[in-house]
């Protein structure tokens, strides 16, 4: 690991390549009267096509973190520009434009709706944008065939495999042409095989030009990204780049 | 997303938890059925008892003894009934009463008739050949009574089309005997029906002169009072004029000059049907009410699944906000669900409700008629319910924070 990195990257809020422009944010929950402050004041910029892992143990404030990078919560203090954009003080339905348009979810468990087929998860997205019927189903099964699901168009997640499941996951993350693409803990239920699957369809894409900020607990996934930011106590602790891993 | 998207959706989430969105509409189902039943029953009676009253034959007016007397003193100074043949007689005088019709005094009584081996109990009516008209009946086989008949006090009856039946089954009854009250009468003929619409059987009694009635059947202090005197004006117009008449006349006759202490009491036909519908109403209205609280129940269970719904379905929510449903979509897709639940209950109700109001009057013998009117407001109250009861568990999913939802696990 290098070590001469720790100076965290100064944030040009709003330049033209920056897709997250984080200042001084910070996150404070209230449990009874015991205020917890997650997030200590974080200062964070990714630009355009970067590859990141965001690392650190639990308590350390990487879900706080990514939840506000993903628009799924608002920040105590401190503002924060997507693309752009400042987000840091809109309501929830217009949140819920940004987190369509702007983002590509995949989750941990990849939560796909049970009852609904590969396609049908895949289009959800496109289907709250306002997307005509027709070009969803063709976009959604464009996306499959991009992850190599382009046979399982029509099978519910339960008849697929973790590793083709994740895989439904990216197509759904993929479909609207995000900005961004939040991943939490994407391997975090998957075998070695399917691991190296899914992060090679990762580097696949972070090869084609997506900006990928990828929130996980192991070093050897982290080691795949290009640059890794590790928090301890809601604070970044290291801002490094991987010179043997990436793409 | 659009409206046919979201209801697509919501379609779906019903689908998939058959069972419960099964029971929940359920309770919508009942009570709406209820309520097209008990509404439906309410307007059969009241159909029935204003073509009851219609049956009774048109622009007629009853008098009765009074029910307006206060405090037991009844006007007719020491006799204990107030109406009588004579004040009858008075209120057919054309030159008293120009716009009087006819008159027919009435007396009956439950007596048991026998012909050969076989008796039969009925109302015997005694009254005067114009009865026929003023009751708007006609004579099926034979004759009407006629005045010979009256002032002969002849032993002759008229029996009406289901008392002749009950008597002497097939055969012609015309010139049997029937003994009422162990003097034998002669049959002189039978009334046509009146059909089944009544509430009263008009078809089961026997018609005999008022003077033989009073003297030879029911005797006593009937011998001169009359229970009823049916008063027929000369046309729907001159009704109220005919009432004046009569009240002026009555009046006079019985030395009442407080009108409002009258012992006799005149009844119009529209009179009665108002009285007879508002108590029917009264009946609907409360029924009514029973069955729309069993549609609040419903309701209730609808609010009650939603909120389960919601809990259940946490993470889905979580995650349908996380690809970019608004709280707005969420909040509309479960109020969309919590009506078609609503629709679908109504709809099955009033499906329920009808084939009910088509089974049931050949078990309970009553009519009920199922008005379109309510029927189609069922099952837009329905819809309402479903989306009142729905607004609370809707809001609730709609103000979950997608990281909370996507959190619980």
């Amino acid at each position: 690991m290098s070590l001469d990195m720790t100076t965290p990257i100064p944030p040009v809020i709003g330049g033209p390549k920056t897709v997250i422009g984080i200042q001084d944010v910070t996150k404070i929950y209230q449990t009874g009267s015991v205020e917890v402050a997650a997030l200590g004041g974080v200062s964070l910029r990714i630009d355009e096509g970067e590859y990141v892992a965001i690392m650190g143990p639990s308590g350390s404030g990487k879900s706080t973190l990514m939840h506000i990078i993903g628009c799924l919560d608002v920040a105590t203090a401190g503002s924060y520009f997507l693309a752009g954009e400042d987000v840091s003080g809109l309501s929830e339905n217009e949140l819920a434009v940004i987190r369509n348009k702007r983002i590509g979810f995949v989750f941990q468990q990849f939560n796909l709706l049970t009852s609904l087929t590969a396609w049908r998860n895949v289009e959800l997205p496109l289907s709250y944008a306002g997307v005509p019927k027709a070009e969803r189903k063709r976009r959604a099964v464009a996306e499959l065939e991009r992850v190599g699901l382009g046979d399982r168009v029509e099978h519910k997640p339960t008849e697929l495999s973790g590793g083709q499941q994740s895989r439904v996951a990216l197509a759904r993350a993929l479909v609207n042409a995000p900005s961004l693409i939040l991943a939490d803990e994407p391997t975090g239920a998957l075998d070695s095989k399917a691991t190296a699957d899914v992060l090679n369809v990762f580097s696949d894409l972070h090869r084609a030009g997506h900006t990928i900020v990828l929130i996980t607990h192991e070093e050897d996934v982290a080691a795949r990204a290009q640059r890794v930011v590790r928090l301890r106590d809601g604070f970044i602790e290291s801002d490094t780049s991987n010179l043997v891993g990436g793409a | 997303m659009g409206w046919l998207e979201t209801l697509r959706t919501s379609w779906d989430a019903i689908r998939s938890h058959r069972l419960r969105s099964g029971l929940t509409m359920l309770g919508i189902l009942i009570g709406i059925a209820a309520v097209i039943l008990t509404v439906g029953l309410g307007e059969g009676a009241q159909q029935q008892v204003s073509s009851a009253i219609n049956a009774l034959g048109t622009n007629l007016l009853v008098v009765t003894p009074g029910s307006s007397t206060t405090g037991g003193v009844r006007g007719g100074s020491g006799t204990s009934v107030s109406l009588t043949a004579s004040d009858a007689t008075a209120l057919g005088d054309k030159s008293v009463a120009p716009d009087i019709q006819a008159v027919a005094p009435s007396n009956s009584r439950s007596e048991s008739l026998t012909a050969g081996s076989t008796n039969w109990t009925t109302s015997v009516v005694g009254t005067t050949p114009d009865w026929l008209g003023v009751r708007a009946r006609t004579v099926d086989v034979g004759r009407f009574l006629t005045n010979q008949d009256i002032s002969g006090e002849a032993a002759n009856v008229v029996l009406g089309p289901s008392t002749a039946q009950e008597l002497f089954g097939g055969a012609d009854p015309v010139g049997r005997t029937v003994t009422i009250g162990n003097i034998p009468f002669t049959v002189v003929g039978v009334l046509a029906s009146e059909g089944t619409s009544s509430a009263q059987n008009q078809d089961d009694q026997a018609v005999v002169p008022i003077s033989t009635a009073s003297d030879r059947i029911f005797g006593g202090s009937t011998r001169t009072s009359v229970q009823s005197i049916y008063v027929e004006a000369t046309s729907a117009d001159t009704l109220s004029a005919a009432y004046q008449e009569a009240n002026q006349e009555l009046l006079t006759l019985h030395h009442v000059t407080d009108p409002t202490a009258a012992d006799f009491t005149i009844a119009s036909q529209e009179s009665l049907l108002s009285t007879a519908t508002s108590v029917s109403k009264t009946l609907t209205i409360l029924l009514g009410g029973v069955a729309a609280l069993s549609l609040l129940v419903g309701g209730i269970g609808v609010m009650n699944i939603m909120l389960v719904s919601v809990t259940e379905r946490i993470r889905e929510i979580g995650l349908r906000k996380a690809l970019g449903a608004s709280p707005t979509l969420i909040r509309r897709q479960f109020l969309v669900e919590a009506s078609v639940l609503g629709l679908a209950g109504g709809l099955l109700g009033a499906l329920l409700g009808i084939v009910g109001a088509l089974v049931l009057p050949g078990l309970i013998s009553s009519t009920i008629t199922v008005s379109p009117t309510a029927t189609v407001l069922a099952i837009l109250t329905s819809i309402a319910i479903g989306m009142a009861f729905g607004v609370y568990p809707a809001s609730r999913a709609a103000r979950l924070a997608p990281i909370d939802a996507l959190r619980s696990e």
